[in-house]
């Protein structure tokens, strides 16, 4: 581990800082709304020739996605970026991606859906791709952001895993607020990320068909190899963040938490807004409230048996969603926590938290609040109601 | 995962999913030929040959190359790949071609 001066970065410039030490080979984007500055870096680093790789400025996100794939099973390694109706615009293709096996970093940072028309910060870009087989990947700050960049090309592009990988950050508040993030070197990013090897590449003399049909007399069966080598990125994704935490002295797991081990009300987080239910939480705790904090690094696969050893020692857990299941029954991570402690005989009250839809802001003390109702859901057993819509003017 | 498959085998349904080719990739293509899709038909064209003028139109619209062109242009089904769509008897201008069951 070589210790390397802070940067004040911009969460767009540090993801963009980070694709550039994972030396990827193409990158092809959209460069127009709803582009984020990522890209544009991007362009600017291949422009200047710090970084040797084909940028591709295509016509859509659904074009920009398509010349990943491509490029992918080519064997090189690829990036691009997105978010809201620029990843809505991709979607068929992000199944092609997915089970074509071609591993593609992206970053997505996350926006809500129109309409009403609304640019802010809102997961619900993300869940709609929540089932397509992408790992997807959730960042609290800008330094996560950039460290888990590394770790997606990682996970995606080892032979067991052969997958594409999102990385979300919340749009605005991590994409466009600067932080100070440490670096890991130009060296240990080369040695982390090699370049890539692929054993079955497009290639003009050794003729391969890709993207082939499938009958119902074997669809089944490809559809169960895929599902398999999701299972398999729990084992992959541990060891790199093990080989990550050697060069940076920064550990990644499937959660960040605070003060879980003796909580009895737990809250659970995606994205950004782990940090500001962290800082209610240590107020809390000087009171004397047994509540702690869950911000889930990875959302897909969902790291069930870890959340379980979690869940299994809290009295109750309010689960709070940036994104809402229309017609459903909440938000689609408490719809899983609520899968999660069924199925595993854990009979605790579980509360969801709609919150921030269209980037409506989210404060220190709205997170006392809440931490203030999980922790009376323990009191009392049970919540109210299952489902609220935080802050809706009523 | 292997990428070697045996397109035979598969066809036979000799497979499970442990065996079949990652992302159904196929490394030495071509294996189309080894896909008899003439199981899909429902009923097949049988040519009359006596009523047959040779035109080739059927040649020519057959969308899955399953008419095949002999020699002074008399025309053959071929009922490994024929799907039975029935182009050939709307095209033949002499209804020389006439679906039948099986």
């Amino acid at each position: 581990m070589t210790q390397v001066e802070r940067l004040a970065f911009m969460g767009d410039e540090a993801v963009a800082y980070a694709v550039k030490q994972c030396n990827v080979d193409v990158i092809a984007a959209y460069p127009i709304t709803p582009q984020t500055i990522i890209v544009e870096r991007l362009s600017e680093y291949v422009a200047n020739g710090e970084l040797d790789a084909a940028f591709i400025p295509v016509e859509s996100e659904h074009s920009a996605i398509s010349a990943c794939v491509g490029a992918s099973l080519a064997g090189a390694r690829v990036y691009t970026s997105t978010c809201s109706q620029g990843l809505a615009l991709m979607h068929e293709i992000l199944h092609a991606a997915s089970s074509m096996r071609a591993p593609i970093g992206m970053t997505i940072a996350n926006r809500s859906l129109n309409a009403p028309l609304n640019i802010h910060c809102e997961h619900s870009d993300v869940m709609n791709a929540r089932d397509t087989g992408w790992v997807h990947l959730f960042a609290n700050n800008v330094q996560q952001a950039y460290d888990l960049t590394f770790i997606s090309f990682k996970v995606a592009e080892d032979p067991r895993v052969l997958l594409p990988v999102s990385v979300n950050i919340d749009a605005f508040v991590l994409s466009h607020s600067v932080e100070p993030i440490t670096p890991i070197t130009d060296e240990d990013a080369a040695k982390y990320l090699p370049p890539r090897e692929y054993e079955y590449p497009i290639n003009p003399d050794r003729p391969i068909t890709y993207g082939t049909m499938a009958l119902p007399d074997t669809y089944m069966e490809f559809k169960m190899q895929f599902k398999e080598a999701l299972d398999r990125v729990p084992e992959v994704f541990e060891e790199a963040v093990k080989e990550y935490e050697k060069i940076s002295g920064r550990r990644y797991w499937y959660y960040d938490s605070y003060e879980i081990e003796d909580a009895d009300a737990l809250v659970i987080v995606l994205g950004s807004t782990y940090g500001t239910v962290k800082t209610a939480a240590k107020k809390l705790r000087a009171e004397g409230l047994k509540v702690g904090v869950m911000g889930l690094t990875m959302f897909r696969p969902l790291p069930e048996k870890e959340l379980v050893k979690v869940l299994r020692n809290m009295k109750a857990v309010v689960v709070m969603d940036r994104a809402y299941s229309y017609g459903g029954l909440g938000g689609p991570l408490y719809t899983d926590i609520i899968g999660v402690l069924y199925r595993n005989g854990i009979r605790i009250p579980a509360k969801n938290i709609v919150y921030g839809l269209g980037g409506r802001d989210f404060k220190l003390d709205e997170a006392e609040a809440i931490l203030r109702m999980a922790e009376k859901g323990v009191r009392e057993g049970g919540f109210e109601t299952h489902v609220d819509w935080w802050g809706v003017r009523r | 995962m292997s990428a070697k498959s045996d397109v035979k085998k598969i066809l036979k349904g000799e497979f499970t999913y442990k065996t079949l080719p990652m992302s159904a990739m196929i490394l030495s293509p071509p294996t189309s030929p080894e896909y008899k899709t003439g199981t899909w038909r429902v009923k097949k064209p049988v040519i009359d040959q006596s009523k047959c003028i040779r035109c080739l139109l059927c040649w020519v619209y057959c969308p899955d190359m399953a008419i095949m062109r002999l020699e002074d242009d008399h025309v053959k089904i071929d009922y490994d790949y024929c799907k039975g769509c029935g182009i050939c008897v709307s095209v033949c201008p002499v209804k020389a071609i006439k679906m039948e069951e099986g």
